[in-house]
């Protein structure tokens, strides 16, 4: 098989597959949890549950003390991956074949910078991950695996850009089977908590708030 | 040209100058990037060559690769250098036909044993035994492989013959297949392009007729001093790539500005050729210069990979419709595991036993 026949079965049948396990994935996983359901909190409210709830999916952003450099690196990481994956033309000419409008890029150069500062970023949480002996205790092949299937498509997409390594087709390919590798993981990995985050922190929140908990 | 006569006899006869021949010995050193001194190799080689006996088989092909090499607006030096390697068989060029034509054929095949350079233009239909496509009553499959045999090396011309082109397309009625899926012992040159640039099949054969070896060639068996670069890398309109600069349509500002066509679909970037460099129509242009994406037309299967007009990061299959059928499928999968856990927590509600303080007693 050629870089180029590898290229067509990556964004074709590849990609076909990978985005119909991430669609019925998350509907799975979101479904299932929203179905069954929480018992009726009988108690009387000691204040409203909504709002705190509102507040925790915002706190719960903010750094706590003492761990503003973790959480720097994880912002940029956070921030990084969203403006690559949303704001280089490339991709907003994908985005534009499905959703049938588009928005504005950003210059090659600045998506590149942004890139690089994502990557390291990336490295950095994980060389946290292995020189805290108790997050090395805590962590399994699960963390290490989410880490890696967000850190390929970065990294594949770099060299493309850049030709790095072997000619733009095959890494190209390679990058776009990556990404397919993401999909897939995406709903059976921490990584769904892109789609959960902000429900079970306004949960917790509301949970909290109702027995009057300053959140 | 006559059999005893040299290469640069004959071009002198047809007005070329010693200069002239020159410059285009250099123009091919160059563009097949070789070390310095090359030059005079080649014309030195190309200058004694004596009509080396080529041998053209045409199968399933639409003659556009004969059209390119042949029929440019005035005789250039790669058609007159073409004309002197002399044709042995071609049945589009040649006069003979029928049994005549295929006597020329055998003929040169057995005065040239071993020694005939055989170009193939069109792939070879191998399905229901090769009876698609017949000249003379002999299959393509069948003559590819009488006449393979003696060859000294094949060059592939155009991406028929190459990688199947558009006889291969799916869904490839008559089975055809490249060149490269049937001769499995010879040297192969793949010079792929629908069609092929013209300066790249000269270039091939003067480095042949000169070190007597074939070039340097990548995985896909292009020569890499063609074939080394893409379009995108070697793009004049490249740096509006890396500023953000895209035409959006065929007749905005930025297609009137010469803006890049990735947007409109260049496939620039995946596609190996030298139109960027050689340029067509005697150095004119080439398709994007004319404000036209690139197709990709030296790849495998560009037929089948993607529109034409579809940006290259798009995905090659309708996601809308893949994404509603899915969300049906999630949304259904997802109540069915949702109900059932559902069940699960009431069955194992009702299955709970409470310990009466009766019981407790006892």
């Amino acid at each position: 098989m050629s870089a180029i026949e590898l290229l067509s079965w990556a964004r074709g049948p590849a990609l076909q597959f990978s985005v119909a396990v991430f669609i019925v994935g998350i509907l799975i996983r979101v479904l299932e949890i929203w179905i069954l359901g929480r018992k009726k909190d009988l108690s009387e409210p000691k204040a409203a549950g909504f709002s705190a709830g509102m507040r925790t999916i915002f706190t719960r952003s903010l750094p706590p003390p003492g761990m503003l450099k973790y959480l720097i690196s994880g912002y940029i990481f956070h921030i990084g991956f969203f403006v690559v994956l949303f704001f280089f033309v490339p991709h907003i000419l994908f985005f534009k074949d499905v959703l049938g409008f588009a928005w504005f890029g950003l210059p090659n150069g600045l998506i590149d910078g942004i890139t690089i500062l994502s990557l390291a970023s990336l490295l950095y949480t994980l060389s946290i991950r292995l020189s805290d002996p108790v997050r090395r205790m805590l962590s399994n092949f699960n963390d290490y695996f989410a880490w890696t299937v967000t850190f390929l498509p970065l990294l594949t997409g770099y060299l493309a850009f850049h030709r790095h390594i072997t000619d733009y087709t095959l890494m190209l390919a390679i990058h776009i089977l990556t990404v397919n590798l993401l999909l897939i993981s995406f709903p059976f990995t921490k990584l769904t908590h892109a789609v959960t985050l902000f429900a079970s922190r306004w949960y917790n929140g509301a949970i909290a708030g109702r027995k009057g908990v300053k959140v | 040209m006559r059999r005893d006569e040299t290469l640069a006899d004959y071009l002198k006869q047809q007005g070329i100058s010693r200069r002239g021949f020159l410059k285009f010995c250099a123009a091919t050193a160059s563009m097949m990037a070789l070390p310095l001194g090359a030059t005079e190799a080649i014309a030195k080689a190309l200058s004694l060559a004596k009509r080396p006996s080529v041998i053209w088989l045409s199968f399933q092909e639409c003659t556009g690769c004969t059209e390119s090499l042949t029929r440019s607006s005035r005789p250039t030096l790669e058609s007159l250098i073409l004309d002197a390697i002399s044709l042995d068989y071609h049945h589009t060029l040649q006069a003979a036909s029928g049994s005549a034509a295929e006597e020329a054929r055998e003929y040169a095949m057995q005065q040239n044993k071993g020694e005939y350079i055989l170009i193939v233009d069109g792939s070879i239909p191998v399905k229901d035994d090769g009876i698609y496509s017949t000249i003379a009553g002999i299959t393509n499959l069948q003559m590819l492989k009488d006449t393979a045999q003696h060859a000294a090396a094949i060059v592939s011309v155009g991406s028929c013959a190459a990688f199947g082109g558009i006889p291969h397309a799916n869904p490839n009625p008559t089975g055809a297949v490249p060149v490269m899926d049937i001769i499995k012992d010879k040297p192969i040159i793949n010079v792929p392009g629908c069609p092929p640039i013209p300066v790249v099949i000269t270039g091939v054969l003067s480095h042949y007729l000169t070190y007597g070896t074939i070039p340097e060639l990548d995985t896909l068996k292009r020569p890499l001093a063609f074939f080394g670069d893409t379009i995108h890398d070697r793009c004049y309109r490249r740096p509006f790539y890396d500023q953000g600069k895209f035409a959006k349509t065929f007749d905005d500002e930025g297609a009137r500005k010469g803006w890049c066509l990735y947007e409109l679909g260049c496939k620039g970037p995946t596609t190996h050729n030298a139109c960027a460099t050689a340029k067509w129509n005697g150095g004119t242009s080439f398709p994007i210069e004319s404000g036209h994406p690139c197709l990709g037309c030296s790849e495998p299967d560009f037929w089948d990979a993607g529109g034409f007009y579809q940006p290259i990061s798009t995905a090659d299959f309708d996601v809308n419709k893949l994404a509603t059928t899915a969300v049906v499928a999630g949304a259904a999968a997802g109540a069915a595991f949702g109900l059932y856990n559902r069940h699960k927590k009431s069955s194992a509600e009702h299955q709970h036993h409470k310990t009466s303080t009766d019981e407790l007693k006892e």
